[in-house]
């Protein structure tokens, strides 16, 4: 059973899957702008590693609803197969002798940070998601700089063994047995010498992969929709159900009572927000906020663990209408930076970018789904842009300050 | 007379590594500037659990399973049953793969191990093992249903030799 056609087919599966996982994982990491401003860059010393790094666009306003949806739905959907993987090669560590030649000693080296690579990502994504903060570190620089060094691994890898996998699966399409190992060694076969008589045919096994696959999908994608499709993502962190109904029962990152925010701070009396730009510095209230021009904007919540909602109804003032109270032009309002009243938390304060803050559809937003905000989703006020990772969507908004940064 | 160092290999497999090596050396310091003993110890210790202990422990529990289940089958007179051992106790396996892969990959909410999920989420952390446990129920027990009705078409269509 064990033996060159498994260890492709599933090959191949990952070749695809994780180049996909490795693409939306680097997108993720643009879309915090990290090169804007130190307080969205969990990764300061990323380096050349950061080389692609671009403004991210406020278009589609789904763009990381669709990423993070993908990255972190198929990252838990590729598990089988990614397991299936590394039992069917599991033969080549025993194999002797252990060391060849130099070139073999650093491929098992390279090994190595193949398998410990593709595991780290694995369990600290699957970790994250369940907020279960276990692994030595902040997720951001762990992930990010894991991803690269597994990555160095996996194209070694696949440069080294993607042909082989394809001539397998080639030879086997045309109906011929596989004359040799799904390598450049044909005299160190994935297949047993010995075999126990196989319990199930290879095809069998790839139907019970490609089952706990499809098991693994169908529950956890629902927890990126509304609705009944929500309520089908039976283990997901976010499936299952809403944390409320009416107007503000939809998902929640972290909730007013974890982020310790009161109802006295936020109060009608005492909350004021401070924007700050060129001419100055202008201090208002809610109400004041309210008797400004209003616009409502369709937008989502996506956040960086996979989960995301269908667009809520905001409504609001827009952040180029703030700037232009404090100094700019609307159409040529620069960067702001926004500042929570929460008091911990890695992203307290973040930054937007100008053509962020310029978009008509980014609010400062004080109403969602025709009720005032809830505490959990901000209250007195919050930023809602298009197409922006949900943490960067700052909620309790104390402080807000324009200027190029 | 021969040297006793082993022979170079593929140069251009030996470039490819190095030049990964180095990729990987460059992510590698950043990944290491922290809790630098902690990291190589995930990384490091995820491979190693993986391949020494994991694969071995679920190896071991799949072959217990095929052989109770095998010699059960045999007491029972493996004549009279109309599907091969092999074919029975993958009625056992795979619902028993399925729900032990939602278990290893829910392991934390499942088992309630993450103390801030109710109050960073407002949602209840209550439901994940009663779901998890309801969805192997149904695993397992639709996998019964298809085993009974498969016996049932089976011996229907075995010509009887009893009466």
């Amino acid at each position: 059973m064990r033996g060159p056609w498994f260890t492709s087919v599933l090959g191949v599966v990952l070749l695809g899957g994780i180049t996909v996982l490795f693409v939306t994982g680097l997108l993720s990491y643009a879309a915090y702008n990290p090169d804007l401003s130190p307080v969205n860059d969990k990764t300061p010393d990323k380096g050349l590693l950061g080389f692609y790094l671009f403004a991210w666009p406020t278009d589609p306003p789904w763009l990381y609803r669709l990423n993070q949806g993908v990255h972190v739905t198929l990252g838990i959907t590729l598990i089988p197969v990614l397991l299936a993987k590394l039992w069917s090669v599991v033969p080549k560590l025993f194999a002797l002798p252990p060391v060849r030649s130099l070139a073999h000693a650093l491929e098992r080296i390279s090994l190595l940070l193949l398998v410990g690579g593709v595991l780290f990502e694995f369990v600290t994504g699957v970790l994250n998601i369940q907020l279960d903060y276990v692994f030595p570190g902040s997720f951001y620089p762990l992930h990010f700089y894991g991803a690269w060094v597994f990555f160095a691994a996996f194209v070694v890898h696949v440069v080294l063994r993607a042909p082989a996998a394809v001539r397998n699966l080639r030879r086997m399409r045309e109906g011929k047995g596989p004359q040799e190992e799904a390598g450049v060694e044909p005299e160190f076969p994935l297949v047993s010498p010995r075999p126990m008589e196989p319990t199930v045919s290879r095809r069998g096994a790839l139907w019970l992969v490609g089952g706990g696959s499809l098991l693994l999908f169908a529950t956890t994608a629902g927890q990126s929709f509304d609705g009944p499709l929500r309520r089908t993502a039976l283990l997901a962190p976010h499936g299952a159900g809403d944390p409320g109904s009416g107007p503000g029962g939809f998902q929640i990152n972290k909730t007013a009572a974890y982020r310790g925010i009161t109802g006295r701070e936020t109060s009608e009396e005492v909350w004021r927000l401070v924007v700050t730009g060129p001419t100055g510095s202008v201090r208002l209230s809610r109400a004041e906020l309210l008797g400004l021009p209003l616009h409502s904007s369709a937008l989502p919540i996506a956040c960086v663990e996979g989960w995301s909602t269908s667009d809520q109804w905001w409504r609001g003032v827009r952040l180029r209408d703030l700037a232009a109270l404090v100094g700019y032009e609307a159409d040529a309002a620069p960067d702001v930076m926004v500042e929570s009243l929460q008091r911990r938390g890695a992203f307290r304060k973040a930054a937007l970018r100008a053509n962020q803050v310029r978009d008509p559809r980014s609010l400062l937003a004080l109403d969602v789904n025709g009720e005032p905000l809830t505490p959990d989703h901000g209250y007195p006020a919050r930023v809602i842009a298009p197409a922006v990772p949900g943490v960067l969507n700052t909620k309790w908004v104390a402080r807000m300050t324009f200027g190029d940064l | 007379m021969r040297s006793a160092l082993p022979p170079l290999g593929s140069p251009l497999r030996i470039l490819l590594l190095a030049s990964s090596f180095a990729l990987a050396g460059y992510a590698g310091v950043r990944l290491l500037s922290g809790d630098w003993l902690g990291v190589v110890l995930w990384f490091v210790g995820a491979a190693v659990l993986h391949d020494l202990v994991f694969v071995p422990l679920y190896a071991a529990v799949d072959r217990a399973v095929t052989g109770v289940l095998g010699a059960a089958g045999r007491r029972v007179g493996a004549p009279s049953t109309p599907l091969g051992q092999r074919g029975r106790t993958l009625y056992v396996r795979v619902p028993a793969v399925l729900s032990g892969l939602l278990l290893l990959v829910w392991f934390p909410l499942i088992s309630g191990r993450v103390a801030s999920y109710e109050s960073a989420t407002g949602l209840s952390a209550e439901g994940f093992l009663a779901r998890w446990l309801l969805i192997t129920a149904v695993l397992f027990g639709g996998s019964a249903l298809l085993l009974v009705s498969r016996l049932r078409r089976a011996t229907k269509q075995r010509p009887s030799s009893d009466h």
